[in-house]
Protein backbone atom coordinates (compact mmCIF):
# COMPACT_ATOMS: atom_id res chain seq x y z
CA UNK A 1 0.00 0.00 0.00
CA UNK A 2 1.15 3.57 -1.31
CA UNK A 3 1.97 6.20 0.85
CA UNK A 4 -0.95 8.24 -0.60
CA UNK A 5 -3.42 5.73 0.05
CA UNK A 6 -2.83 5.32 3.56
CA UNK A 7 -3.37 9.30 3.97
CA UNK A 8 -7.14 8.62 1.73
CA UNK A 9 -7.93 6.13 4.27
CA UNK A 10 -6.66 8.18 7.38
CA UNK A 11 -8.42 11.08 5.63
CA UNK A 12 -11.58 9.19 5.02
CA UNK A 13 -12.09 7.30 7.77
CA UNK A 14 -12.54 10.84 9.88
CA UNK A 15 -15.98 10.92 8.58
CA UNK A 16 -15.42 12.42 5.13
CA UNK A 17 -17.64 10.71 2.68
CA UNK A 18 -16.49 7.00 1.52
CA UNK A 19 -14.82 6.43 -2.25
CA UNK A 20 -12.90 3.55 -1.56
CA UNK A 21 -10.04 3.45 -4.75
CA UNK A 22 -10.15 7.44 -4.96
CA UNK A 23 -6.52 8.72 -4.61
CA UNK A 24 -5.62 12.45 -2.90
CA UNK A 25 -3.84 14.88 -4.67
CA UNK A 26 -1.16 17.13 -2.46
CA UNK A 27 -0.24 19.78 -3.87
CA UNK A 28 1.83 22.86 -2.72
CA UNK A 29 0.28 26.10 -2.93
CA UNK A 30 3.05 28.73 -2.95
CA UNK A 31 5.75 30.28 -1.74
CA UNK A 32 5.48 31.69 -5.17
CA UNK A 33 2.39 31.46 -6.07
CA UNK A 34 0.24 34.85 -7.65
CA UNK A 35 -2.25 35.00 -5.15
CA UNK A 36 -0.89 34.28 -1.92
CA UNK A 37 -0.80 37.82 -0.54
CA UNK A 38 3.25 37.37 -0.44
CA UNK A 39 5.39 34.42 0.14
CA UNK A 40 2.99 31.76 2.38
CA UNK A 41 2.71 28.42 1.29
CA UNK A 42 -0.30 25.92 1.73
CA UNK A 43 0.03 22.22 1.57
CA UNK A 44 -2.96 21.14 0.15
CA UNK A 45 -4.70 17.87 0.25
CA UNK A 46 -7.70 17.65 -2.51
CA UNK A 47 -10.26 15.11 -3.43
CA UNK A 48 -10.85 16.27 -6.81
CA UNK A 49 -12.05 19.46 -6.33
CA UNK A 50 -12.45 19.59 -3.14
CA UNK A 51 -9.81 20.34 -0.28
CA UNK A 52 -9.75 17.52 2.93
CA UNK A 53 -6.99 18.68 4.80
CA UNK A 54 -4.56 22.04 4.25
CA UNK A 55 -1.47 22.88 6.15
CA UNK A 56 0.11 26.38 6.45
CA UNK A 57 3.21 26.98 6.16
CA UNK A 58 4.93 29.84 7.29
CA UNK A 59 8.68 31.85 8.04
CA UNK A 60 9.05 32.84 4.24
CA UNK A 61 9.19 36.37 5.71
CA UNK A 62 10.79 36.10 8.95
CA UNK A 63 12.88 39.02 9.36
CA UNK A 64 13.96 38.88 12.94
CA UNK A 65 11.82 41.71 14.05
CA UNK A 66 11.56 40.91 17.79
CA UNK A 67 15.07 39.96 18.02
CA UNK A 68 16.52 42.95 16.17
CA UNK A 69 14.42 45.29 18.38
CA UNK A 70 16.87 44.09 21.39
CA UNK A 71 19.42 45.19 19.93
CA UNK A 72 17.81 48.68 19.19
CA UNK A 73 17.47 51.68 20.94
CA UNK A 74 13.34 52.48 22.05
CA UNK A 75 13.59 55.32 19.12
CA UNK A 76 15.41 53.03 17.02
CA UNK A 77 12.39 50.59 16.93
CA UNK A 78 9.89 53.12 15.45
CA UNK A 79 11.07 52.51 11.73
CA UNK A 80 11.13 48.48 12.57
CA UNK A 81 7.23 48.72 13.16
CA UNK A 82 6.79 50.25 9.54
CA UNK A 83 7.94 47.08 7.86
CA UNK A 84 5.63 44.96 9.96
CA UNK A 85 2.39 45.03 8.28
CA UNK A 86 3.52 47.12 5.24
CA UNK A 87 0.32 48.76 3.99
CA UNK A 88 -0.17 50.22 7.65
CA UNK A 89 2.74 51.71 8.99
CA UNK A 90 1.04 54.66 10.71
CA UNK A 91 -1.19 52.24 12.91
CA UNK A 92 1.70 50.22 13.80
CA UNK A 93 3.83 53.15 15.16
CA UNK A 94 0.66 53.73 17.34
CA UNK A 95 0.54 50.68 18.58
CA UNK A 96 4.16 50.67 19.61
CA UNK A 97 4.28 54.39 20.42
CA UNK A 98 0.92 53.73 22.97
CA UNK A 99 3.14 50.81 24.62
CA UNK A 100 6.11 52.65 25.32
CA UNK A 101 4.03 55.39 26.67
CA UNK A 102 2.22 53.27 29.13
CA UNK A 103 5.42 52.10 29.86
CA UNK A 104 7.07 55.42 31.03
CA UNK A 105 3.92 57.08 32.08
CA UNK A 106 4.06 59.92 28.91
CA UNK A 107 1.26 62.19 28.11
CA UNK A 108 0.11 62.88 24.84
CA UNK A 109 -0.90 66.58 23.88
CA UNK A 110 -4.27 66.68 22.43
CA UNK A 111 -3.29 67.96 18.86
CA UNK A 112 -1.00 64.96 18.74
CA UNK A 113 -4.12 62.49 19.42
CA UNK A 114 -6.28 64.31 16.91
CA UNK A 115 -3.37 63.88 14.19
CA UNK A 116 -2.92 60.13 15.06
CA UNK A 117 -6.81 59.55 14.77
CA UNK A 118 -6.69 61.49 11.65
CA UNK A 119 -3.75 59.20 10.07
CA UNK A 120 -4.88 56.04 11.57
CA UNK A 121 -8.31 56.48 10.06
CA UNK A 122 -6.65 57.42 6.53
CA UNK A 123 -4.62 54.43 7.04
CA UNK A 124 -7.58 52.20 7.41
CA UNK A 125 -9.30 53.74 4.72
CA UNK A 126 -5.88 52.41 2.07
CA UNK A 127 -5.92 49.20 3.68
CA UNK A 128 -9.48 48.30 3.41
CA UNK A 129 -9.53 49.71 -0.04
CA UNK A 130 -6.55 47.88 -1.56
CA UNK A 131 -8.17 44.71 0.34
CA UNK A 132 -11.31 44.98 -1.22
CA UNK A 133 -9.50 45.42 -5.05
CA UNK A 134 -6.65 42.66 -4.11
CA UNK A 135 -9.88 40.21 -3.07
CA UNK A 136 -11.79 40.89 -6.48
CA UNK A 137 -8.69 40.56 -8.06
CA UNK A 138 -8.45 37.19 -6.37
CA UNK A 139 -11.93 36.02 -7.71
CA UNK A 140 -10.53 36.65 -11.23
CA UNK A 141 -11.89 40.37 -11.63
CA UNK A 142 -8.45 41.32 -13.18
CA UNK A 143 -7.08 44.97 -13.20
CA UNK A 144 -10.28 46.90 -13.27
CA UNK A 145 -11.64 46.84 -9.09
CA UNK A 146 -7.76 47.05 -7.89
CA UNK A 147 -7.18 50.14 -10.22
CA UNK A 148 -9.45 51.80 -8.99
CA UNK A 149 -8.62 50.75 -5.09
CA UNK A 150 -5.53 51.95 -6.12
CA UNK A 151 -6.11 55.20 -7.29
CA UNK A 152 -7.64 55.85 -4.17
CA UNK A 153 -4.81 54.72 -1.96
CA UNK A 154 -2.70 56.70 -4.25
CA UNK A 155 -4.43 59.49 -2.42
CA UNK A 156 -4.19 59.09 0.82
CA UNK A 157 -0.45 57.67 -0.02
CA UNK A 158 0.32 61.54 -1.33
CA UNK A 159 -1.54 62.93 1.68
CA UNK A 160 1.17 61.15 3.82
CA UNK A 161 3.93 62.17 1.82
CA UNK A 162 3.46 65.92 2.18
CA UNK A 163 3.11 65.20 6.12
CA UNK A 164 5.98 62.52 6.45
CA UNK A 165 7.99 62.10 4.05
CA UNK A 166 7.59 59.01 3.01
CA UNK A 167 4.46 56.85 0.84
CA UNK A 168 4.76 53.63 3.20
CA UNK A 169 7.22 53.82 5.44
CA UNK A 170 5.97 56.65 7.40
CA UNK A 171 8.12 56.08 10.78
CA UNK A 172 5.56 59.24 12.35
CA UNK A 173 4.40 58.92 15.91
CA UNK A 174 6.97 59.54 18.93
CA UNK A 175 6.29 58.24 22.13
CA UNK A 176 4.57 61.68 23.87
CA UNK A 177 3.15 62.95 20.36
CA UNK A 178 4.21 62.95 16.94
CA UNK A 179 6.86 63.76 14.67
CA UNK A 180 5.59 66.47 12.65
CA UNK A 181 2.53 69.11 12.60
CA UNK A 182 0.29 69.10 9.65
CA UNK A 183 2.15 71.30 6.57
CA UNK A 184 -0.23 74.66 5.72
CA UNK A 185 -3.07 73.53 3.64
CA UNK A 186 -2.72 69.78 4.32
CA UNK A 187 -5.80 69.75 6.70
CA UNK A 188 -7.49 71.28 3.54
CA UNK A 189 -6.42 68.66 1.37
CA UNK A 190 -7.05 66.11 3.60
CA UNK A 191 -10.63 67.43 4.15
CA UNK A 192 -11.04 66.98 0.28
CA UNK A 193 -9.63 63.50 0.24
CA UNK A 194 -12.03 62.46 2.80
CA UNK A 195 -15.43 64.35 1.50
CA UNK A 196 -14.31 62.36 -2.55
CA UNK A 197 -14.09 59.41 -0.62
CA UNK A 198 -17.57 58.08 -0.20
CA UNK A 199 -18.11 58.72 -3.83
CA UNK A 200 -15.44 55.97 -4.12
CA UNK A 201 -17.33 53.46 -1.73
CA UNK A 202 -20.42 54.53 -4.06
CA UNK A 203 -19.58 53.40 -7.38
CA UNK A 204 -17.91 50.35 -5.77
CA UNK A 205 -20.95 49.40 -4.15
CA UNK A 206 -22.81 50.16 -7.35
CA UNK A 207 -20.66 47.88 -9.32
CA UNK A 208 -20.27 44.85 -7.16
CA UNK A 209 -22.37 44.46 -3.77
CA UNK A 210 -25.29 42.79 -5.54
CA UNK A 211 -22.84 41.65 -8.57
CA UNK A 212 -24.24 38.04 -8.61
CA UNK A 213 -20.96 36.43 -9.62
CA UNK A 214 -19.70 37.87 -6.33
CA UNK A 215 -22.02 36.69 -4.30
CA UNK A 216 -21.99 33.16 -5.93
CA UNK A 217 -18.62 33.19 -5.28
CA UNK A 218 -18.37 34.80 -1.45
CA UNK A 219 -21.78 33.80 0.05
CA UNK A 220 -21.95 30.61 2.14
CA UNK A 221 -17.56 30.36 1.84
CA UNK A 222 -15.33 29.97 4.63
CA UNK A 223 -17.61 30.29 7.01
CA UNK A 224 -16.39 30.82 10.87
CA UNK A 225 -19.20 30.91 13.53
CA UNK A 226 -18.94 32.85 16.09
CA UNK A 227 -17.73 30.58 18.64
CA UNK A 228 -14.82 29.56 16.46
CA UNK A 229 -13.67 33.09 16.42
CA UNK A 230 -14.07 33.70 19.85
CA UNK A 231 -11.72 30.56 20.61
CA UNK A 232 -9.53 31.23 17.95
CA UNK A 233 -8.85 34.74 19.41
CA UNK A 234 -10.09 36.44 16.68
CA UNK A 235 -10.25 40.08 16.32
CA UNK A 236 -10.32 42.97 14.21
CA UNK A 237 -12.97 43.04 10.72
CA UNK A 238 -12.48 38.80 11.09
CA UNK A 239 -14.12 38.75 14.58
CA UNK A 240 -16.70 41.21 14.36
CA UNK A 241 -17.79 39.40 10.55
CA UNK A 242 -18.42 36.75 12.56
CA UNK A 243 -20.84 38.79 14.65
CA UNK A 244 -18.31 39.38 17.62
CA UNK A 245 -18.95 43.10 18.82
CA UNK A 246 -15.29 43.89 19.96
CA UNK A 247 -13.87 46.72 18.67
CA UNK A 248 -11.14 48.18 20.54
CA UNK A 249 -11.80 51.70 19.71
CA UNK A 250 -14.91 50.88 21.50
CA UNK A 251 -13.81 48.30 24.06
CA UNK A 252 -10.20 49.84 24.96
CA UNK A 253 -11.20 53.73 24.19
CA UNK A 254 -7.37 54.72 23.76
CA UNK A 255 -6.42 57.95 22.68
CA UNK A 256 -9.58 59.98 21.95
CA UNK A 257 -11.68 57.70 20.52
CA UNK A 258 -14.55 58.25 23.07
CA UNK A 259 -15.22 61.34 21.52
CA UNK A 260 -16.17 60.38 18.28
CA UNK A 261 -19.42 59.22 17.46
CA UNK A 262 -19.38 56.61 14.84
CA UNK A 263 -21.28 52.56 14.52
CA UNK A 264 -19.10 48.92 14.85
CA UNK A 265 -20.70 47.20 11.57
CA UNK A 266 -21.24 43.49 12.98
CA UNK A 267 -21.65 40.56 10.21
CA UNK A 268 -24.12 37.59 10.56
CA UNK A 269 -22.96 34.69 8.45
CA UNK A 270 -19.26 34.89 9.20
CA UNK A 271 -18.63 34.19 5.16
CA UNK A 272 -16.33 35.99 3.11
CA UNK A 273 -19.02 37.99 1.89
CA UNK A 274 -19.58 39.42 4.96
CA UNK A 275 -16.06 40.14 5.64
CA UNK A 276 -15.99 42.19 2.23
CA UNK A 277 -19.08 44.03 2.72
CA UNK A 278 -17.33 44.60 6.39
CA UNK A 279 -14.53 46.41 5.63
CA UNK A 280 -16.90 48.43 2.95
CA UNK A 281 -19.08 49.51 6.13
CA UNK A 282 -16.04 50.48 8.13
CA UNK A 283 -14.65 52.71 5.19
CA UNK A 284 -18.02 55.04 5.73
CA UNK A 285 -17.14 54.92 9.50
CA UNK A 286 -14.02 55.91 9.15
CA UNK A 287 -14.79 58.93 7.09
CA UNK A 288 -17.53 59.64 9.58
CA UNK A 289 -14.76 59.41 12.01
CA UNK A 290 -12.12 61.54 10.41
CA UNK A 291 -15.04 64.42 9.52
CA UNK A 292 -15.25 64.50 13.24
CA UNK A 293 -12.01 64.95 13.68
CA UNK A 294 -10.99 67.04 11.40
CA UNK A 295 -13.60 69.37 12.45
CA UNK A 296 -12.13 69.17 16.49
CA UNK A 297 -9.00 69.42 16.00
CA UNK A 298 -7.28 72.23 18.20
CA UNK A 299 -4.17 74.36 17.77
CA UNK A 300 -1.79 73.25 19.95
CA UNK A 301 1.97 71.13 20.71
CA UNK A 302 2.76 67.62 19.34
CA UNK A 303 4.86 66.93 21.52
CA UNK A 304 5.05 66.10 25.07
CA UNK A 305 8.04 68.55 26.16
CA UNK A 306 8.66 66.58 29.30
CA UNK A 307 9.92 63.37 27.00
CA UNK A 308 13.24 62.70 26.17
CA UNK A 309 13.60 61.02 22.76
CA UNK A 310 17.16 60.62 22.10
CA UNK A 311 19.10 58.33 25.00
CA UNK A 312 15.49 57.22 25.97
CA UNK A 313 15.55 55.23 29.66
CA UNK A 314 12.05 54.03 31.22
CA UNK A 315 12.21 52.58 34.35
CA UNK A 316 12.69 48.64 34.76
CA UNK A 317 8.76 47.30 33.72
CA UNK A 318 6.27 45.61 31.57
CA UNK A 319 3.73 47.35 29.47
CA UNK A 320 1.39 46.23 26.54
CA UNK A 321 0.27 48.74 24.17
CA UNK A 322 -2.72 47.44 22.18
CA UNK A 323 -4.69 49.45 19.43
CA UNK A 324 -7.27 48.49 16.77
CA UNK A 325 -5.39 47.94 13.46
CA UNK A 326 -6.82 48.12 9.98
CA UNK A 327 -6.22 44.15 10.65
CA UNK A 328 -7.55 43.40 14.16
CA UNK A 329 -5.95 43.95 17.86
CA UNK A 330 -2.13 44.87 17.59
CA UNK A 331 -0.41 44.60 20.58
CA UNK A 332 3.10 45.09 21.46
CA UNK A 333 4.57 44.13 24.48
CA UNK A 334 8.07 45.28 26.00
CA UNK A 335 9.98 44.52 29.04
CA UNK A 336 12.05 47.03 29.90
CA UNK A 337 15.54 46.34 32.70
CA UNK A 338 16.26 50.26 32.54
CA UNK A 339 18.59 50.42 29.85
CA UNK A 340 18.15 51.87 26.26
CA UNK A 341 17.06 49.05 24.62
CA UNK A 342 14.08 47.15 25.53
CA UNK A 343 14.59 43.65 27.06
CA UNK A 344 11.86 41.92 25.25
CA UNK A 345 9.93 43.40 22.35
CA UNK A 346 6.66 41.03 21.53
CA UNK A 347 4.11 41.67 18.30
CA UNK A 348 0.46 40.09 19.01
CA UNK A 349 0.63 40.23 15.33
CA UNK A 350 -3.51 40.01 14.36
CA UNK A 351 -2.81 38.52 10.64
CA UNK A 352 -1.07 35.77 12.06
CA UNK A 353 -3.89 35.01 14.84
CA UNK A 354 -6.59 35.49 12.37
CA UNK A 355 -4.76 32.93 10.03
CA UNK A 356 -5.30 30.17 12.62
CA UNK A 357 -8.55 29.05 11.65
CA UNK A 358 -7.24 28.66 7.60
CA UNK A 359 -7.81 24.84 7.65
CA UNK A 360 -11.23 25.07 9.21
CA UNK A 361 -12.51 27.60 6.80
CA UNK A 362 -11.36 25.74 3.92
CA UNK A 363 -11.98 22.56 4.55
CA UNK A 364 -14.90 20.95 2.34
CA UNK A 365 -14.73 23.93 -0.52
CA UNK A 366 -13.13 24.01 -3.86
CA UNK A 367 -9.50 24.66 -4.30
CA UNK A 368 -9.97 28.09 -6.48
CA UNK A 369 -12.13 29.05 -2.67
CA UNK A 370 -8.94 29.01 -0.60
CA UNK A 371 -7.92 31.69 -2.31
CA UNK A 372 -10.69 34.10 -1.77
CA UNK A 373 -10.69 32.63 1.43
CA UNK A 374 -7.32 33.52 2.02
CA UNK A 375 -7.78 36.77 0.47
CA UNK A 376 -10.41 37.84 2.97
CA UNK A 377 -8.74 37.32 6.04
CA UNK A 378 -6.50 40.06 4.91
CA UNK A 379 -2.68 38.58 6.11
CA UNK A 380 0.28 40.50 5.44
CA UNK A 381 3.47 38.25 5.57
CA UNK A 382 5.41 40.78 7.37
CA UNK A 383 3.50 40.55 10.10
CA UNK A 384 2.88 36.99 10.07
CA UNK A 385 6.39 35.99 10.28
CA UNK A 386 7.70 38.73 11.27
CA UNK B 1 24.87 54.38 -42.18
CA UNK B 2 25.55 57.36 -40.80
CA UNK B 3 22.19 59.49 -38.60
CA UNK B 4 22.12 62.22 -40.95
CA UNK B 5 21.28 60.34 -43.96
CA UNK B 6 18.84 57.93 -41.93
CA UNK B 7 17.23 61.23 -40.62
CA UNK B 8 17.11 62.21 -44.18
CA UNK B 9 15.32 59.20 -45.59
CA UNK B 10 12.94 59.27 -42.30
CA UNK B 11 11.79 62.95 -43.87
CA UNK B 12 11.18 60.84 -47.22
CA UNK B 13 8.92 58.28 -45.37
CA UNK B 14 11.61 55.67 -45.15
CA UNK B 15 12.42 54.00 -42.36
CA UNK B 16 16.19 52.67 -42.79
CA UNK B 17 17.19 50.13 -39.69
CA UNK B 18 19.27 47.28 -38.91
CA UNK B 19 18.14 43.98 -37.88
CA UNK B 20 20.08 44.23 -34.53
CA UNK B 21 18.19 47.58 -33.97
CA UNK B 22 14.91 46.45 -34.51
CA UNK B 23 15.41 42.84 -32.78
CA UNK B 24 16.37 44.89 -29.98
CA UNK B 25 13.65 47.11 -30.14
CA UNK B 26 11.61 44.34 -30.05
CA UNK B 27 12.83 42.91 -27.20
CA UNK B 28 13.24 46.01 -24.91
CA UNK B 29 9.81 47.08 -25.65
CA UNK B 30 8.18 43.80 -24.52
CA UNK B 31 9.44 42.55 -21.21
CA UNK B 32 7.92 40.60 -19.73
CA UNK B 33 8.58 40.38 -15.57
CA UNK B 34 7.40 37.28 -13.34
CA UNK B 35 4.71 37.87 -10.82
CA UNK B 36 6.63 37.40 -7.73
CA UNK B 37 6.88 39.86 -4.41
CA UNK B 38 8.50 39.29 -1.70
CA UNK B 39 7.76 41.97 0.78
CA UNK B 40 7.09 45.56 1.24
CA UNK B 41 8.42 46.73 -2.27
CA UNK B 42 6.23 44.61 -3.89
CA UNK B 43 3.49 46.71 -2.91
CA UNK B 44 5.17 49.79 -4.52
CA UNK B 45 5.76 47.40 -7.59
CA UNK B 46 2.24 46.77 -8.09
CA UNK B 47 1.44 50.75 -7.27
CA UNK B 48 3.90 50.93 -10.76
CA UNK B 49 1.63 48.87 -12.84
CA UNK B 50 -1.78 50.91 -12.00
CA UNK B 51 -3.39 53.23 -13.44
CA UNK B 52 -0.90 56.22 -11.80
CA UNK B 53 2.16 55.38 -13.09
CA UNK B 54 1.28 52.41 -15.76
CA UNK B 55 4.06 50.29 -16.68
CA UNK B 56 2.36 49.63 -19.22
CA UNK B 57 3.94 52.45 -21.34
CA UNK B 58 7.22 50.60 -21.15
CA UNK B 59 5.64 47.42 -22.36
CA UNK B 60 6.27 45.81 -19.42
CA UNK B 61 2.20 44.93 -17.93
CA UNK B 62 1.84 41.69 -18.24
CA UNK B 63 2.84 40.14 -15.54
CA UNK B 64 3.51 36.65 -16.03
CA UNK B 65 2.51 34.00 -12.75
CA UNK B 66 5.07 31.39 -14.61
CA UNK B 67 8.88 31.52 -14.41
CA UNK B 68 8.60 29.92 -18.30
CA UNK B 69 6.76 32.95 -19.23
CA UNK B 70 8.85 35.61 -18.07
CA UNK B 71 11.93 37.48 -18.92
CA UNK B 72 12.53 39.90 -15.80
CA UNK B 73 12.62 38.70 -12.49
CA UNK B 74 12.15 41.82 -10.00
CA UNK B 75 13.26 40.88 -6.73
CA UNK B 76 10.78 42.53 -4.80
CA UNK B 77 11.42 42.48 -0.96
CA UNK B 78 13.74 40.61 1.74
CA UNK B 79 15.48 37.85 0.57
CA UNK B 80 15.30 35.57 3.96
CA UNK B 81 17.10 32.36 4.33
CA UNK B 82 14.29 29.85 4.28
CA UNK B 83 12.80 31.91 0.73
CA UNK B 84 16.22 32.70 -1.16
CA UNK B 85 15.99 28.38 -2.66
CA UNK B 86 13.28 29.46 -4.10
CA UNK B 87 13.50 32.48 -5.43
CA UNK B 88 17.26 30.85 -7.15
CA UNK B 89 14.80 27.84 -8.31
CA UNK B 90 12.31 30.07 -9.95
CA UNK B 91 15.51 32.08 -11.82
CA UNK B 92 17.05 28.94 -12.99
CA UNK B 93 13.24 28.09 -14.41
CA UNK B 94 13.27 31.42 -16.23
CA UNK B 95 14.46 31.13 -20.48
CA UNK B 96 17.57 33.04 -21.38
CA UNK B 97 17.53 35.79 -21.93
CA UNK B 98 16.68 37.33 -18.34
CA UNK B 99 17.38 39.63 -16.70
CA UNK B 100 16.95 40.24 -12.69
CA UNK B 101 16.14 43.68 -11.12
CA UNK B 102 17.32 43.89 -7.65
CA UNK B 103 14.57 46.01 -5.63
CA UNK B 104 15.39 47.87 -2.57
CA UNK B 105 17.68 47.92 -0.40
CA UNK B 106 16.82 44.10 1.55
CA UNK B 107 17.08 42.80 -2.10
CA UNK B 108 20.43 44.63 -2.57
CA UNK B 109 22.02 44.08 0.85
CA UNK B 110 19.55 43.26 3.73
CA UNK B 111 18.59 46.54 3.99
CA UNK B 112 17.57 47.46 7.78
CA UNK B 113 17.31 43.47 8.46
CA UNK B 114 20.86 42.86 7.57
CA UNK B 115 21.59 42.61 11.00
CA UNK B 116 19.27 39.82 10.90
CA UNK B 117 19.94 35.95 11.58
CA UNK B 118 17.72 34.98 9.02
CA UNK B 119 17.99 37.50 6.29
CA UNK B 120 20.16 36.90 3.08
CA UNK B 121 22.65 39.70 2.74
CA UNK B 122 21.93 40.16 -0.91
CA UNK B 123 20.46 38.51 -3.66
CA UNK B 124 23.65 38.58 -6.00
CA UNK B 125 25.15 36.30 -3.63
CA UNK B 126 23.21 33.68 -5.75
CA UNK B 127 22.06 35.40 -9.00
CA UNK B 128 23.49 37.76 -11.12
CA UNK B 129 21.44 41.15 -10.71
CA UNK B 130 21.68 44.29 -14.17
CA UNK B 131 19.79 47.05 -12.14
CA UNK B 132 19.65 48.37 -8.81
CA UNK B 133 17.48 50.54 -7.45
CA UNK B 134 18.01 51.58 -3.58
CA UNK B 135 15.19 52.39 -1.41
CA UNK B 136 13.14 51.27 1.22
CA UNK B 137 10.60 50.93 -0.53
CA UNK B 138 11.92 52.70 -3.76
CA UNK B 139 9.52 54.73 -5.39
CA UNK B 140 7.28 53.91 -8.26
CA UNK B 141 9.29 56.62 -10.48
CA UNK B 142 13.09 54.18 -9.08
CA UNK B 143 11.29 51.46 -10.36
CA UNK B 144 10.42 52.98 -13.57
CA UNK B 145 13.67 54.34 -14.08
CA UNK B 146 15.28 51.01 -13.87
CA UNK B 147 13.20 49.71 -16.87
CA UNK B 148 14.65 52.63 -18.62
CA UNK B 149 18.00 51.41 -17.98
CA UNK B 150 17.52 48.02 -18.35
CA UNK B 151 16.21 49.13 -21.66
CA UNK B 152 19.10 50.54 -22.88
CA UNK B 153 21.12 48.04 -22.00
CA UNK B 154 19.02 45.53 -23.97
CA UNK B 155 19.51 48.55 -26.65
CA UNK B 156 23.12 48.11 -26.49
CA UNK B 157 23.87 44.40 -26.68
CA UNK B 158 24.96 43.21 -30.14
CA UNK B 159 23.51 40.39 -32.23
CA UNK B 160 26.87 39.22 -33.60
CA UNK B 161 30.90 39.32 -32.68
CA UNK B 162 32.87 37.66 -29.63
CA UNK B 163 30.44 40.21 -27.08
CA UNK B 164 27.48 38.80 -28.13
CA UNK B 165 25.13 38.24 -25.11
CA UNK B 166 24.56 34.57 -23.58
CA UNK B 167 21.83 33.99 -25.04
CA UNK B 168 23.12 33.69 -28.40
CA UNK B 169 26.22 32.10 -27.49
CA UNK B 170 26.38 29.20 -25.73
CA UNK B 171 29.55 28.64 -24.87
CA UNK B 172 29.65 31.87 -22.60
CA UNK B 173 30.01 31.23 -19.64
CA UNK B 174 27.89 32.54 -16.50
CA UNK B 175 28.90 35.53 -14.23
CA UNK B 176 29.58 33.03 -11.94
CA UNK B 177 27.59 30.06 -10.85
CA UNK B 178 24.64 29.88 -10.24
CA UNK B 179 23.96 27.02 -7.98
CA UNK B 180 20.74 24.86 -8.32
CA UNK B 181 17.57 23.60 -6.30
CA UNK B 182 19.04 20.36 -4.51
CA UNK B 183 17.41 18.15 -2.35
CA UNK B 184 18.05 19.95 1.25
CA UNK B 185 19.64 23.09 -0.19
CA UNK B 186 20.66 24.85 -3.15
CA UNK B 187 24.08 22.84 -4.59
CA UNK B 188 26.68 24.58 -3.92
CA UNK B 189 24.91 26.39 -0.96
CA UNK B 190 28.05 28.95 -0.85
CA UNK B 191 29.92 30.64 -3.13
CA UNK B 192 33.65 31.77 -2.38
CA UNK B 193 33.96 33.78 -5.89
CA UNK B 194 31.42 36.14 -4.88
CA UNK B 195 31.52 36.42 -1.19
CA UNK B 196 32.99 34.91 2.12
CA UNK B 197 33.12 35.61 5.49
CA UNK B 198 35.96 38.07 5.69
CA UNK B 199 38.75 37.35 8.18
CA UNK B 200 38.84 39.54 10.98
CA UNK B 201 42.23 39.81 12.80
CA UNK B 202 40.78 39.69 16.39
CA UNK B 203 43.86 41.68 18.17
CA UNK B 204 43.62 44.31 15.95
CA UNK B 205 40.20 44.62 15.45
CA UNK B 206 39.63 44.57 20.00
CA UNK B 207 42.09 47.20 19.94
CA UNK B 208 40.26 49.50 17.55
CA UNK B 209 36.73 49.79 19.48
CA UNK B 210 36.35 52.34 21.28
CA UNK B 211 36.89 51.94 25.11
CA UNK B 212 38.80 49.14 24.63
CA UNK B 213 41.81 51.97 24.79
Amino acid sequence: MSVLTDTTADLLGSGAEDRSGGQLLEISMGPQHPSTHGVFRMDVTLDGEKVVKLKPVFGYLHRNHEKIAEKESYLGCMPYTDRLDYFCSITNNWAYALAVESLAGIKVPERAEYLRVITGELTRLQNHASLVGFLMQDMGASGTPLMYAFREREKILDLFEALTGARMMCNYMRFGGCRVDAPAGWMQQAQKVVDAFPRFLDEFERMLVSNEILMARTQGVGVVTTAQAVNAGFSGPMARASGVNYDLRKVDKYGIYERFAFRVPLGDHGDVYDRYMLRVLEMRESVEILKQAMRDIPAGPIMDPGTKIRGFRPKAGEAYGRIEAPKGELGFYLVSDGSGNPYRFRVRPPSLINLTLLEDMCIGQNVADIVIILGSVDIVLGEVDR
Amino acid sequence: MDEQLKSELRRQGVVATSLQELYNWGRKSSLWPLNFGLACCAIEMIATTMARYDLARFGAEVFRPSPRQADLMIVAGTVTKKMAPQVVRLYNQMPEPKYVISMGACAISGGPFKQGYNVLKGIDRYIPVDVYIPGCPPRPEALIDAFMMLQRKIDAQELTGPNRPRHLNAEMASEFVIPEFGAHDLEPPSNPEVWSAPLVNIEIAGKNEPGNG
